[in-house]
């Protein structure tokens, strides 16, 4: 396991690849190697990708990726499609517009698939970016599941976010609704070579206009992602808004760890609530149903007298149970 | 909840070499994915070293070698390059048109099962679930309760 780690940290790819597929199956493994990890985590910029599906994230990131590499930069970009909810399956695409990276060893590419998670990312996405952090990448890219709308969560992962609109697309800005404006670092409007950009453009400007001082200032970039035009624009502005004093870095990270707790309490809880069957417990379901207790007062007690004793921290105990993802 | 049993399988359905005959590759695609397994889909025209980097990053069980065209012999080239990357584990398949007198040079390569045209889908799952539980099984790494 000591050389696995020298590996990883190293950047050796099949480390990494097998690094995430522990990450992606979650339980008892996945928690070791994340808190063996996130010492050595934040020295990343994170950027994510997110808008409509046929927006042109992917080809914009390959274009995107490009510029960082001309740059010097290595980059890892993990890309995230939608599983099917009846079968399980998925065919992730994302990658095949990004072919003129297939063979360039300064950009790792990953296909995740959502799994059944919703909010446009995978469950354990944040692992997963811790993981090609400590590989050394420069910069981590992250695209979202295209929806557009419900997206959000890519807030809590990246340092930058990159909302890419297409004109078309249905009712132009409608196709970004307000919930995914007001997480937009940079907005795109990729396919400006298309009729219609300018208006979209303008609709966007004129949103931004109404918004709270602090949201005027959000840069509105076009972009042709297949012939890279507006591109260099896009980096620069990127690395404008990259977190880069030490104390602004170190919030991020105490946020990102408050909110990773944070969600596992909430499942470990959940899982010991949905398990229980003792009398006291059926008591207590009974009183919600005469009205004698508030829903939120019988969570409020039952979470006050969880009895489940807290784990050693020892080196094989783990926060979360035996097979079950950290996050 | 993700539970560690029922991981799906990862497999990448590609194509190397001039072949541009695309509709196997994307049917098969198609049908695995519809079979709840992970495709990694790519357009024809890979190169070896490409594949070989593919099936690193996406930590794939299985590939899938559409070929039509006359360079089979491509085959066996990827699977020495796969284990010379240490990719020993990744099973590989291949479909299309292989004409008999150079499916013996494939299977003794390390080629798992050669399908011809008209393969049916129930043939082609069930082969593929298989050999994808065998690929993992016969994985030995500091993981190995992953790949139950
Ligand atoms: C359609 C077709 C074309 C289309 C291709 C469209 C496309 N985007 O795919 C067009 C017209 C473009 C074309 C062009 C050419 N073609 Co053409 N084409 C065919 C044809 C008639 C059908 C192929 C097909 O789509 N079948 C339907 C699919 C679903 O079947 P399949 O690919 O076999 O897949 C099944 C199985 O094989 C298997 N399978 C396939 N892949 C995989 C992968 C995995 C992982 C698994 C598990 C299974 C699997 O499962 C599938 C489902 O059962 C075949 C003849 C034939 N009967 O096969 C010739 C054929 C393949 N073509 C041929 C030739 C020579 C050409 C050209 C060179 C012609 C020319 N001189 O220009 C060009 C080359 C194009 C190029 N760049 O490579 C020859 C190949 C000769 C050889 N191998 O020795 C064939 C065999 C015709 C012949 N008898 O001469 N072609
Ligand atoms: N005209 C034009 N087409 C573009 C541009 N950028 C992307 N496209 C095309 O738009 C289509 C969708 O592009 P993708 O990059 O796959 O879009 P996406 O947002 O990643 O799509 P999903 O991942 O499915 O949500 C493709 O056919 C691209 O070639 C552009 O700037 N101009
Ligand atoms: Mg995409």
């Amino acid at each position: 396991m000591e050389t696995f780690h020298k590996r990883l940290r190293a950047g050796d790819p099949k480390a990494v690849a097998r690094a995430i597929t522990v990450m992606e199956a979650g339980g008892s493994a996945a928690a070791n190697l994340h808190r063996a990890l996130l010492p050595s985590t934040g020295a990343a910029l994170t950027v994510g990708f997110t808008g409509p599906p046929g927006a042109g994230k992917s080809t914009l990131i390959d274009a995107f990726v490009a510029e960082l590499r001309k740059s010097g930069r290595t980059v890892a970009v993990a890309a995230v499609d939608p599983s099917s909810p009846l079968s399980g399956g998925a065919v992730l695409g994302d990658r095949i517009r990004m072919g003129r990276h297939t063979e360039d060893p300064g950009v790792f590419i990953r296909s995740i698939a959502s799994r059944g998670h919703l909010g446009g990312l995978n469950e354990s996405i944040q692992p997963i970016i811790d993981v090609l952090d400590v590989a050394g990448r420069d910069v981590i890219v992250i695209e979202t599941v295209g929806a557009g709308q419900s997206e959000v969560e890519i807030v809590e992962v990246a340092d930058v976010r990159v909302v890419v609109n297409a004109p078309g697309l249905g009712d132009d800005v409608q196709a970004i609704k307000a919930g995914i404006l007001e997480i937009a670092s940079i907005l795109v409007v990729n396919k400006a070579d298309l009729p219609l950009a300018a208006r979209t453009v303008r609709q966007l400007r004129s949103m931004l206009a109404l918004r709270r001082e602090n949201d005027r200032n959000v840069p509105v970039i076009e972009t042709v992602a297949n012939s890279a035009k507006g591109v260099a624009d896009l980096l620069e502005a990127v690395l404008n808004l990259a977190p880069r004093a030490p104390w602004e870095r170190q919030a991020r990270r105490r946020a990102r760890v408050h909110r990773l707790v944070a969600e596992a309490a909430a499942a470990q809880m959940r899982r010991r609530i949905m398990g229980r069957s003792d009398e006291a417990f059926f008591v207590t379901l009974a009183r919600v149903e005469a009205g004698e207790l508030s829903v939120e007062a019988a969570a409020h007690a039952l979470a006050a007298h969880d009895q489940e004793p807290a784990p050693e921290s020892s080196q094989q105990t783990t926060v979360s149970k035996q097979n079950e993802p950290v996050t | 909840m993700t539970n560690v049993d029922v991981r799906p399988l990862r497999v990448l359905v590609t194509k190397i070499g001039l072949d541009g005959h695309d509709r196997g590759s994307r049917i098969v695609a198609a049908y695995l994915r519809d079979a709840g397994m992970e495709v990694i889909y790519t357009p024809p025209w890979q190169t070896i070293s490409g594949v070989v980097k593919l099936a690193t990053e996406e930590d794939v069980d299985i590939i899938g070698v559409s070929s039509l065209a006359t360079d089979h012999l491509i085959v066996p080239k990827m699977m020495t390059a796969l284990r010379e990357a240490g990719l020993d584990h990744v099973r590989v398949v291949v479909g299309g048109i292989v004409p008999d007198e150079e499916k013996g040079a494939l299977l003794a390569a390390g080629v798992s099962r050669i399908f011809g045209p008209g393969a049916a889908r129930d043939e082609i799952v069930d082969f593929v679930a298989a050999l994808g539980r065998q690929s993992r099984s016969d994985r030995i790494d500091e993981f190995s309760e992953v790949n139950s």
